[in-house]
């Protein structure tokens, strides 16, 4: 127990006079995901913004024809633009992205529309470009809603009832609520909580198994009337506590950051304080054990820095793995899922996002679920050290 | 005092080491001389205990080497091949590190720190990093971090490597002054001048076997040549793809 405490306080202490490795493991892997996650959302925001808030821009040819229907999208706020094409000149314009959609009204539409037939109208947009689809979408919108106007005229006049016409009223009714939807935006924050953790633990794993083989002091190291696994210990230890680091100082980055990013313009509200950050960290805390000792022991297969680093990042990538399965078929909290550490660390985060109960059950597998396979892999890394292979 | 009682190792297909026994003295310096690839190092690494041998043993002060906490380790001082120190800590903390695990206490640990900086002449450089050190003083560093806890016993392997001219003086004083505290010491060489200006007793190792076990007078007095060198060549002469 005390051998373990000296390996630990090394090791602490060396790898906190390495400032390179520092910057990296408290600097860089805990701001980076805030900061990106910030700039990314803001943007989305304003750009989602940006397109409900603008009326859609429209271009349309032989508006001589349809006077009336001129006069209701202007009234509607229809920012419109006049141009005299002909089919195949509107087609070319919109493709080439000279007019983003025209509205074309035929010669035959002022008759057809007297003579209370179909009146044709022909919208040309280019659906692969997201933007004028979105501008497309309203201008079908405002159509539809001029032509059931003139539709109920139409009834009003021949003495029918204009509600015969709607046999039924479809009501939206969305139950998410504002905490709920931001789930969708902060949805993936939850790996990048999990990404800090593992970087300010990563230097220290492989300085104190591969580069401590690299350096030559592994021998005489080895040659201490120290048990194998005191040793192990020590160094997990050292790493799991830059592993808390890392994930205190990104939980309070994300707190900050949040605190910056106008949510609740868009009708969502984060749950991201103090408090939500401190219930992160409860929940991420089994996880630490299982990072520690699955770098530790990677890294103490491999011969040298370079390869820990090379196998390492590939360790970095492996809590995406269920994350990115929970999104794909949209997972929901449920007890068996508690059994898989990073994917149960994931759905409760975002249970607390959501502002969700949390079973105790649940959060109680997680963590145990987790410590065992921690205790696992720290037993393998005891075992694998006992190895004469640790040498060579 | 260590022994080694018929060691065996195998890589694969390789003996490396094939019973190797010899008996080396307190108050003696013993060298394991022979060639590169002679199994010199396997040698050692199975009597400090990080190898453990097919059969035979190894005892240090009569203590079994073999288990992770012996009290046979308490009693040996190791400088392996590959003496690395760690760069980001001072000499002190890099020799005190040691002497923690070895389970020294803090005040007893700082007495000894103090009496091998002066000892190896390391005072005015105990309280900076390592990174940087000479060759000459990381040695020492090493050397001082392998005498933290006072060990009868000190094996050290091809210590000389890498070192200048003085530094290799310094360490032979070294180690004249240790032999003279009346402790064990083992090196590993296949320096020929290295082992002649030193031993009291060597024991000539190649293909994995000892080929002899003698003093460098005796040695020199059986083959009938005139230099430690000769001798050498001659001892080894027997061996298959050794010469």
């Amino acid at each position: 127990m005390r051998a373990m405490f000296t390996v630990f306080a090394k090791e602490f202490v060396e790898n906190l006079r390495d400032r390179r490795t520092l910057m990296s493991a408290l600097l860089f892997g805990p701001l980076f995901g805030p900061l990106l996650f910030g700039a990314m959302v803001s943007r989305m925001l304003d750009q989602s913004l940006v397109e409900s808030d603008q009326p859609p821009r429209l271009t349309v040819s032989g508006g001589d024809h349809a006077p009336g229907l001129v006069q209701y999208l202007q009234s509607q706020g229809v920012k419109l633009a006049f141009a005299t094409l002909s089919e195949d000149g509107a087609r070319i314009a919109v493709r080439s992205g000279r007019e983003q959609v025209v509205l074309l009204i035929p010669t035959e539409f002022a008759t057809r529309f007297k003579a209370a037939l179909p009146a044709p109208l022909l919208l040309v947009a280019d659906s692969a470009d997201s933007q004028t689809r979105k501008v497309a979408d309203r201008a079908r919108q405002v159509l539809a809603a001029y032509g059931s106007g003139i539709a109920q005229l139409r009834l009003q006049i021949r003495g029918v009832s204009p509600l015969l016409a709607v046999p039924v009223a479809v009501q939206d009714v969305d139950v998410a609520t504002p905490a709920g939807r931001a789930v969708m935006v902060l949805g993936f924050m939850t790996y990048f909580v999990l990404f800090a953790m593992l970087m300010g633990g990563l230097y220290l794993a492989i300085d104190s198994t591969a580069g401590e083989r690299e350096r030559g002091s592994l021998e005489a190291l080895l040659s201490l009337p120290v048990a194998r696994a005191s040793l192990v210990g020590g160094k997990i230890l050292a790493t799991c506590t830059y592993m808390c680091a890392s994930l205190a100082i990104s939980l309070t980055a994300f707190v900050v950051v949040f605190r910056f990013v106008p949510l609740e313009r868009l009708g969502m509200s984060a749950n991201l304080g103090m408090a939500t950050a401190l219930e992160f960290f409860a929940i991420c805390l089994p996880f630490i054990p299982l990072g520690a000792a699955l770098m530790t022991l990677v890294a103490s297969f491999t011969r040298s820095y370079r390869e820990a680093q090379t196998y390492l990042t590939s360790v970095l990538l492996i809590p995406t793995l269920p994350i990115a399965f929970a999104s794909i078929y949209s997972l929901k909290t449920q007890s068996s899922l508690m059994l898989i550490p990073s994917l149960s660390q994931h759905l409760l985060m975002t249970s607390v996002l959501k502002q969700e109960p949390i079973a105790a059950a649940d959060a109680l597998v997680s963590g145990a679920s987790s410590l065992s396979i921690a205790t696992l892999l720290i037993v393998l890394t005891a075992r694998h050290w006992r190895r004469e292979a640790m040498l060579k | 005092m260590i022994e080694a009682r018929d060691l065996c190792k195998r890589f694969g297909a390789v003996d490396a080491v094939r019973q190797v026994s010899f008996t080396a003295r307190n108050g003696e310096i013993t060298g394991l001389l022979g060639p590169n690839g002679a199994g010199k190092s396997t040698c050692l690494r199975m009597l400090y205990g990080v190898l453990s041998p097919d059969s035979g043993s190894a005892c240090i002060d009569g203590a079994d080497i073999r288990g992770e906490t012996s009290a046979a380790r308490a009693h040996l001082g190791v400088l392996p091949h590959a003496a690395g120190l760690y760069d980001n800590l001072t000499a002190r903390e890099n020799i005190a590190y040691f002497g923690a695990l070895h389970g020294i206490g803090r005040y007893r640990l700082r007495e000894r720190t103090a009496e091998l900086a002066r000892s190896l002449g390391l005072e005015h450089v105990m309280e900076r990093r390592v990174r940087g050190f000479s060759q000459g003083q990381r040695i020492k560093v090493a050397l001082a971090r392998a005498l933290v806890h006072d060990p009868g016993n000190l094996i050290l392997d091809e210590p000389t490597n890498g070192l200048d001219v003085m530094a290799i003086r310094n360490l032979r004083d070294m180690l004249r002054a240790l032999k003279a505290q009346g402790r064990c010491i083992l090196f590993s060489s296949h320096v020929m001048q290295e082992v002649a200006a030193l031993c009291d007793r060597v024991v000539v190792i190649g293909g994995g076997r000892v080929l002899a076990d003698d003093t460098p007078q005796a040695l020199r007095e059986r083959s009938g040549a005139a230099s430690l060198e000769e001798a050498f060549l001659h001892l080894l002469g027997g061996v298959e793809g050794v010469v």
